[in-house]
């Protein structure tokens, strides 16, 4: 190892691993030539980085104190009365804690570096590398671990060394099963995700006020999301999401002449070019939440899958890969919509168990 | 060791207890020495070598950034209640009150709004982990590009890789938790991705999210993956990593005095530990600076988690994009046939949601590409020799080449994540991005390659000429017989040794293996060898440097149309027999 700052750096380098002499166009020069800093001659340039070291601590000290004028001065939100009197309270406190405590920072972390690079000692310095293994040592680790195996006898008593794996292969089963109860639904399974809240004569009701929708109430070209009339029955926060997350619905009037022909046994599923429809993308799931009016275009804004609402949401554009499930809807005797049955397939992103669905809207056996 | 074996005399045992420190700090350092033996650490790395160079600096700022980002969050745990059971909203922020929500979303609100600093702290968490990603990035590209995955950093650069992912990990299930739709629909997103995995993938997110999605579950469970199980695991592999960058010692730049069996650089005490510490300080405070003038995730905006709304235009965190793009890039139908299919089967079949797992591969492949790197270019280019000296990317045009079309498209996937702002910001069609990113997915990283294998070929011609010729001056002279030509300065000899000395081997070709058979294997192993290296620029030869300064000294009329003419001569690496200028 070269010692440390004697500047001796012409030292002629003999060991170039690969690189042996002769191997390039020149052998290795060495290190270049030590070039003094400004500091390093002259005691006038040392002191001035001294000044220059010690301003930026000051600078740190001075950005302590903006941090706690910041803290302390201007106060908590909830101290305003007003909402857009604490928003900009809130504001100035955040720039102030954060212009101080980055004055704090970059004070003590410019002036350290500084100060490193203007009067330590930049001399470079070589260290040879050791190498990573020794042949003695190896031999020697070597006669160890045969020894260790040696004195445990297990290659001479096959039996014991079997049992030992078939144990040790089975031993960490417990640990991946235990596992099973993260799921903590009753209904365990596949299944509940054919079903979602809809039934025949369930309303379409506006969320989240609850309100039912009289036909006469949607206006050809408008658009709207409804839930289940039955999904606020749900207990608990999680399960109602849950729900919802499988029931949420489109609802659409489109002209009656835009419609494409509707597939058989599809004839009855609209009412009066009234058109619903799963909001949840058969993608990976976000809600398809866009609607372009004029050419009934559904679009979901997470990987811009598109569907034609007029051609029973096939898919015109993106990744989708099947159409958007359509809710048959129909209007109950005060003439609100309600649905005529549940969706006729999973909603949702695509899952292995999900099968095939066939055209008369029966589920395949499960 | 050998040193165990060593017998020690008495005096030796005795001589701890007969020093007497003469100062305080003496006193100190003496008590704690004969406890834990700080004289050998003293000793070790006191004046351990570190090789300095701008590029380095980038694994600094991720272990930088993730100690701000862990300590911020330690900050944000005394507040944040990571719980589904739901509350009314009641803190400061008006248009929120009176509105359902889980205490998660709630009290994210509370630290934004209610705690002094917690704005602040929460921004500064935030920004502290998209820079740790980031610089993580940034420090495995200098690794690749400057081949210091080589033997024998192999396993380091593995350790690496898993960082990496436990990085993307840790900050998928940070930005998760404050149970907003922003993130809920992001889970939306990583629940459909699950369920479109084969035979396991619906049960999976079963048993992440405690049943149907969102259920109760998940965000107490991303929590405690969030704070203690992902950074417990960065924390090792940290400490991993950071063995072997010792055991291993730091790669340096090729460079006058610089050799395979030496280290150049500065100390650690003092220059290198203040250089290093003070370097702390400057990432604290340039995120410190952002953290309190930029805003992050206002998560106040999105309002409490429902599964019907959504934001348009909502972008993931940056190291995300690329997920996300090739989600987006990925056509669900081509014409009028579906890729979903389904398999028949007995029991009314199983669904292959192809949309959704065709863009996962090549996702897949890079990550796990990524991992095995090293092995691969070692039995490519058949090098089992130890590196401590970097390749400049150039002097190793094909990995450099490679590596730029995988950014490439990288890139690509990444910039389709923000394909609808693309298209608003430039009032351009989205579709036809989508469609002009589908063609750029397969033909970029190809054009890339081609264009980063010149462009690194070139560099190498020009430091051939440089090496030889010297550079242009930038001064035209007029010979007494009116000829003009170009004054060239010779190189000094330290940047012509870094001109000089890398190696460009000749493809090897097959080689037999013991039995002296020509495998298969062997065959393509050949094949890629020699596309590794057909391509080659020989360094300069001691013969034609010599060569050339004789002809400098005898003959100053050194052209920059000679040099050019001599360059010609040097394509496809084969050195010439003739005279360099032609006479």
């Amino acid at each position: 190892m070269a010692e440390h700052g004697n500047g001796d750096s012409s030292s002629a380098v003999v060991a170039t691993g690969e690189g042996e002499s002769g191997q390039y166009a020149i052998d290795n020069p060495g290190l270049p030539p030590h070039r003094p800093r400004l500091a390093d001659v002259d005691e006038k340039a040392a002191k001035r980085s001294e000044r220059q070291v010690s301003t930026l601590f000051l600078i740190s000290i001075i950005g302590t104190v903006i941090f706690f004028v910041g803290y302390f001065a201007v106060g908590r939100m909830d101290a305003f009365e007003d909402y857009f009197e604490g928003m900009s309270a809130l504001r100035v406190q955040n720039t102030l804690l954060g212009i101080g405590s980055a004055l704090a920072m970059l004070g003590i972390g410019l002036g350290v570096v500084h100060w490193a690079k203007t009067l330590m000692p930049d001399h470079e310095v070589v260290e040879d590398r050791k190498p990573l293994r020794l042949e003695k040592d190896r031999e020697e680790a070597e006669k160890i671990v045969n020894d260790v195996i040696d004195e445990t006898q297990i290659k001479r008593r096959p039996l014991m060394r079997n049992t030992l794996i078939a144990a040790a292969l089975l031993a960490p089963l417990p640990a991946v099963v235990m596992f099973r109860d993260l799921d903590r639904s009753e209904d365990f399974g596949v299944e509940r995700m054919r079903h979602s809240l809809w039934s025949p004569g369930v309303r379409l009701v506006r969320d989240p006020t609850g309100t039912p929708i009289r036909a006469a109430d949607v206006t050809v070209g408008s658009a709207m999301h409804v839930i289940p009339e039955t999904l606020r029955e749900i207990p608990g926060h999680g399960t109602r999401l849950s729900e919802k997350a499988k029931a949420v619905t489109l609802l659409m009037r489109l002209p009656m002449d835009d419609f494409q022909e509707p597939t058989p046994g599809r004839e009855n599923w609209t009412h009066e070019g009234i058109i619903a429809c799963s909001k949840v993308c058969t993608h990976v799931g976000c809600p398809v939440a866009l609607y372009e009016r004029h050419t009934h275009h559904l679009l979901c804004p997470c990987h811009q899958s598109t569907f034609d609402a007029a051609d029973e949401f096939k898919v015109v554009f993106g990744p989708a890969g099947r159409p958007l499930p359509q809710l048959p809807i129909s209007v109950d005797d005060e003439g609100f919509l309600i649905a005529t049955s549940d969706f006729t397939e999973p909603v949702g992103p695509t899952y292995w168990e999900r099968g095939h669905t066939d055209p008369e809207g029966d589920y395949p056996a499960s | 060791m050998s040193a165990s074996k060593e017998k020690y005399t008495e005096a030796q045992y005795l001589e701890v207890d007969q020093y007497e420190p003469k100062t305080q700090s003496g006193r100190i350092a003496n008590y704690v020495d004969t406890r834990v033996g700080g004289t050998n650490i003293v000793r070790e790395f006191g004046r351990k070598v570190f090789p300095d160079h701008w590029t380095f600096m980038f694994g600094e700022v991720a272990l930088y950034s993730f100690i701000i980002t862990v300590l911020s969050g330690a900050f944000l745990t005394f507040w944040f209640d990571p719980s589904m059971s739901t509350t009314r909203y009641s803190g400061s922020y008006a248009p929120l009150q009176g509105l359902e929500m889980s205490m998660a979303y709630a009290t994210a609100l509370e630290l934004s709004f209610d705690v002094r600093g917690g704005l602040f702290m929460r921004q500064l968490h935030h920004w502290g982990a998209l820079l740790f990603v980031l610089a993580m990035s940034v420090h495995m590209l200098r690794v690749f590009f400057t081949g210091a995955f080589r033997k024998p950093r192999e396993l380091n650069w593995v350790v690496g890789c898993s960082l990496l992912i436990l990085g993307l990990g840790a900050g998928f299930t940070g930005y998760s938790l404050p149970d907003e739709v922003l993130s809920g629909n992001g889970l939306r997103i990583i629940d459909g991705m699950l369920k479109a995995v084969p035979v396991v993938g619906t049960y999976i997110s079963f048993f992440l999210f405690g049943g149907e999605f969102p259920g109760n579950e998940v965000i107490p469970r991303l929590y405690s993956l969030h704070i203690f199980i992902i950074p417990a695991l960065i924390l090792i592999l940290i400490a991993v990593h950071l063995f072997m960058v010792v055991v291993h010692k730091h790669t340096q730049y090729p460079g006058p005095g610089r050799t395979e069996r030496n280290v150049v650089g500065y100390p650690v005490g003092p220059v290198y530990a203040a250089k290093a510490g003070g370097f702390f300080f400057i990432v604290l405070g340039i995120l410190c600076f952002i953290a309190g003038t930029f805003q992050i995730n206002a998560l106040w905006n999105y309002g409490p988690y429902d599964p019907s709304p959504v934001q348009a235009g909502a972008q993931p965190d940056w190291y995300i994009g690329p997920f996300e793009g090739v989600l987006r890039l990925m056509p669900g139908y081509l014409g009028d046939f579906s890729l979903e299919w389904v398999i028949p089967t007995p029991w009314g079949g199983n669904s292959l949601a192809l949309p959704v797992l065709i863009p996962m591969l090549p996702v897949a492949a890079i990550f796990l590409g990524m991992f095995v790197w090293p092995w691969i270019e070692a039995w490519i280019t058949g090098d089992k020799k130890e590196h401590h000296l970097l390749d400049r990317p150039r002097n190793a045009p094909t990995r450099t080449a490679f590596g730029a079309a995988v950014v490439t498209n990288y890139l690509i996937m990444w910039g389709m994540g923000s394909n609808d702002l693309i298209a608003t910001h430039f009032g351009l069609s989205l579709n036809d991005i989508t469609y002009w990113s589908r063609v750029l997915f397969f033909l970029g990283p190809v054009i890339a390659y081609i264009l980063t294998k010149r462009i690194c070929l070139a560099l190498q011609r020009k430091d051939r000429e440089v090496a030889l010729h010297g550079h242009e001056a930038g001064v035209i002279e007029v010979s007494p017989e009116g000829e003009f030509h170009e004054r060239h300065k010779m190189p000094s000899e330290y940047e012509l040794w870094t001109l000089v000395s890398y190696e460009a081997p000749e493809p090897s070709g097959p080689q037999p293996n013991a039995k002296g058979k020509v495998t298969l294997t062997e065959k393509i192993r050949a094949r890629l060898n020699r596309i590794w290296f057909e391509d080659r620029v020989e360094p300069v030869s001691r013969e034609e440097y010599l060569e050339a300064l004789e002809h400098h000294g005898h003959d100053h009329e050194t052209t920059g149309l000679e040099a050019a003419q001599s360059q010609e001569s040097v394509t496809s690496g084969k050195p010439h027999g003739h005279d360099p200028h032609g006479h």
